[in-house]
Order: structure tokens, then C-alpha cells, then sequence
């Protein structure tokens, strides 16, 4: 990456400039893809650019840093992401 | 624009300091998509310059100046005075401010650039409040809304800036709401193919600010327009478009939906629903929207 000689104070890019932000969430968005209809409205509505989008539209998230805000499954209209606690297992 | 054929490139990088469910983030992830690497964005005192993380990292992967409070604008106008010396020309300069630092402190410096007939764009991200120093009142907060300097409920109505705005008869100004990426994505471009200065704002519904739960960010933008308590509209060169529902609510093809519908989701309203309900405080609130519908329909259509 290009560094800069300025005087004065330059942050760089970084992915995780706060960390692993995943560790925040207290629920959990499950996929199901059986039910996805790819209408990428959860993709274009997460706030955190941590669902990835596949060349053929194919969703997945990125738990490394994903908040668990719940966006995505509460506009998700065909209901393919659920939100589950953290820790329970189905 | 269907929100498959909006590009995949993403400038947000995952891992930033935003709360969960952050309106501005995401907000700012479309800003990104529409103007690419090729931008300098200026960024006043506000949750963004917090939303960048921190020294010596930074959660954004565009060029961006932070900048004092009161001074967007005025900053903004010298990057582009200084890409037009060096003869970039096809760098888009944004200015991206809250509500606090666009209606309240930074209004005299954008009043400025606007007059000045500066080559940018000015971006507001409404979350109706000074959220980053804790959720104060701003010139954009509703009435009767709690904050921490309203405890009991603000006593004034919001200011209008879109008017004030409009009054500088700049090429292009736009209302638009994170809930239509199709609305919010096309003023963007749109914006950006002008010369001169250009004015967004985005109703950008702030989950720890309001008081709702943090998978409702996109549900409370959207019924921001579906009550009329907020407008999707342009205007280039003096001629006024709504869209989406607020046309259809402009023309009364829909009936906007009562404010009880969003405001009993938001706690920030709380205390004009319990102990008692409130009818009267509420009531001034759905006057208050019916009386701005009215003053459209007097004027636009
Ligand atoms: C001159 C000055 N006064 C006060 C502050 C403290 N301050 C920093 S951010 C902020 C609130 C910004 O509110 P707004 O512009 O609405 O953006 P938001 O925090 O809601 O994103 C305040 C009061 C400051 N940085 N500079
Ligand atoms: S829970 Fe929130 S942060 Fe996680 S993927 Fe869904 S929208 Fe994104
Ligand atoms: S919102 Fe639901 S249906 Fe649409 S792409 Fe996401 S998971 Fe699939
Ligand atoms: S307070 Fe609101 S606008 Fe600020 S970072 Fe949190 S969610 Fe975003």
C-alpha cells in the first residue's frame, strides 16, 4: 500500500480496524438456501458489508464479523435467514 | 435500478466501530458503491468520523479528510479548488455530514458553498439527533421526541432544510431513505453527472438514538415514508418531482399512515403512550405532517 509523507495523522484500510466485530453478536443469522429466492435484499441492506454475493447471486455471511443486527433476516421476505442465540445449537 | 444490477464492490471494510444495525454505514456502503475509489470525502465531527475506527486504521478504503464540526462544506470546497488546480476533474468530492453538523453548526459554511455555485455534493445523513456525543436535539429532531436535552419531549417542531436548501436554487437537491436503495442509488448518480453544487439527505433511522431494536433500521426508514413524517423528492433546476409512495401520497392516491404506527415502535416517544396516552401531543404531531402535505400540494402539484 501507498504511504504517505505528510505531516500530519493518515489512517490506512484495514479489514477489522475494531477486530473480530463477530464477537458482539448475541443472535445469529442462519441461511437456508433451499428457501432463498436471491432477491439480495439482505445483501444490500447489511449494514456491514458481511454478506458476500457469489457471481451467480448466491449469498453467504461472513461470522468473523458479521453484528448480528438482524437486518438481514427481518427483510429477507421469504424468511431464508433466521436468527438464533448464540451458543444453542439446533 | 433493481438492487442486483447495483455493484458488487465493496469500500466499507468489515470490522468498523459502527453499532450494529448502523443507518449510516449503510447509507455510506452505497454512497460507496455509486462513486467508487474516485472521491474525496470530507467528514465533519459526527458518528462517521467514529464509524472510520481508529488511529492508525481506518474502516474506509476511499480517500477521506476529517474536518471541524461547523466546517463540511467549507472544506469540501477546498478539495475541490485544489483537484481543479491539478486538473482532476473527475473526481467526485463529497461532503458527508449528520444532522447537527448540516442543519445547526455547519449551515453557514454549506450555505456558502452553495452560493458559491461549488462543483460537489453535499450528503446530510438525517438520524434526527447529535448521536455521537449521545443523543442530544438537533434542529431535525420532531416534536415531542425525547433526547437527552428534551427529557421531557421536544417542545418545537423540525426545521425544514430541503426549503432552506432550495432557496439557494442550486441544479439538484434530493430527499431520499436507506429503506430504497433503487431511490437512494439513482439520486446518487444523478447528482454526480451535475455541475455545480448538488444537496442529498438521507432519513437514516438510528436504532440507539430512537430507541428501537436494532433489526428495525430499514422497517422505520420505510415507515418514515409510508406516514408522510418523511419525503422522497428532487429538485433540478427549480422543478420539484416526488417519488415512489410520497408521489403516490402527494397526488392522495394513498393515505399516508397515521404517525402512531411509527412512532409507538420508537422509544424516544414512550412517554406519550404510557403511563397515559398522550392523544394531544400526538395529534399535534399528525397536524404538523398533514400541515407540510398541505404546503406540497399548495405548491407542487
Ligand atoms: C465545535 C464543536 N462542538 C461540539 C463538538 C462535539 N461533537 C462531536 S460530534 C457531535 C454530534 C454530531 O451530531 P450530528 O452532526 O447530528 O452527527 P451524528 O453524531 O448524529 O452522526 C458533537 C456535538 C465538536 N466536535 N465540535
Ligand atoms: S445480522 Fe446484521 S451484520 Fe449480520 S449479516 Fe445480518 S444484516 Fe449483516
Ligand atoms: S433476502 Fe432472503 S431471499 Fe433475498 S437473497 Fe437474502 S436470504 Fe435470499
Ligand atoms: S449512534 Fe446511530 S448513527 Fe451513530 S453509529 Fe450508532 S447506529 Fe450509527
Amino acid at each position: 500500500m501507498k504511504k504517505y509523507d505528510v505531516v500530519t495523522t493518515i489512517s490506512y484500510p484495514k479489514i477489522g480496524a475494531m477486530g473480530k466485530t463477530g464477537s458482539w453478536r448475541v443472535f445469529k443469522p442462519i441461511f437456508d438456501k433451499a428457501k432463498c429466492v436471491k432477491c439480495l435484499r439482505c445483501w444490500i441492506f447489511c449494514p456491514e458489508a458481511s454478506i458476500k454475493r457469489e457471481k451467480d447471486d448466491t449469498i453467504s455471511i461472513d461470522y468473523e464479523y458479521c453484528k448480528g443486527c438482524g437486518i438481514c433476516a427481518n427483510e429477507c421476505k421469504v424468511k431464508a435467514i433466521t436468527m438464533e442465540r448464540e451458543g444453542e445449537k439446533k | 435500478m433493481a438492487i442486483k444490477d447495483l455493484p458488487v464492490e465493496e469500500y466499507i471494510l468489515q470490522g468498523s466501530a459502527a453499532c450494529p444495525g448502523c443507518p449510516a454505514t449503510m447509507a455510506l456502503r452505497m454512497v460507496f458503491k455509486a462513486f467508487g475509489k474516485n472521491m474525496v470525502m470530507v467528514v465533519p465531527a459526527c458518528c462517521t468520523a467514529v464509524i472510520e475506527s481508529l488511529y492508525p486504521n481506518t474502516s474506509f478504503n476511499i480517500p477521506v479528510m476529517n474536518i471541524a464540526f461547523e466546517a463540511a462544506a467549507a472544506g469540501a470546497s477546498g478539495v475541490e479548488a485544489a483537484l481543479r488546480v491539478q486538473g482532476k476533474k473527475d473526481t467526485t468530492v463529497v461532503a458527508w455530514a449528520g444532522d447537527g453538523g448540516t442543519y445547526d453548526i455547519g449551515i453557514q459554511a454549506l450555505s456558502g458553498a452553495l452560493e458559491r455555485g461549488t462543483n460537489f455534493i453535499y450528503i446530510c445523513y438525517n438520524n434526527q439527533i447529535y448521536s455521537n456525543t449521545g443523543i442530544q436535539r438537533s434542529g431535525a429532531t420532531p416534536y415531542a421526541a425525547w433526547t437527552t436535552t428534551t427529557v421531557g419531549g421536544k417542545t418545537e417542531f423540525r426545521k425544514e432544510m430541503g426549503d432552506i436548501v432550495r432557496a439557494h436554487h442550486i441544479p439538484y437537491s434530493a430527499q431520499t431513505c436507506i429503506s430504497y436503495p433503487d431511490d437512494f442509488y439513482r439520486k446518487l448518480k444523478k447528482a454526480q453527472s451535475i455541475k455545480g453544487p448538488k444537496y442529498i439527505e438521507i432519513m437514516a433511522p438510528c436504532p440507539p438514538g430512537w430507541r428501537f431494536s436494532m433489526e428495525k433500521t430499514v422497517e422505520m426508514g420505510r415507515m418514515a415514508v409510508e406516514t408522510g413524517a418523511w419525503t422522497l423528492y428532487e429538485c433540478e433546476n427549480d422543478v420539484m418531482t416526488f417519488n415512489g409512495k410520497s408521489k403516490l401520497i402527494l397526488e392522495k392516491k394513498i393515505q399516508r399512515k397515521p404517525m402512531e404506527d411509527w412512532i409507538k415502535y420508537q422509544g424516544r416517544f414512550g412517554h406519550l403512550f404510557k403511563p397515559t396516552k398522550d392523544t394531544k401531543r400526538i395529534q399535534a404531531l399528525e397536524d404538523h405532517i398533514d400541515l407540510i402535505w398541505e404546503r406540497y400540494r399548495e405548491c407542487y402539484l
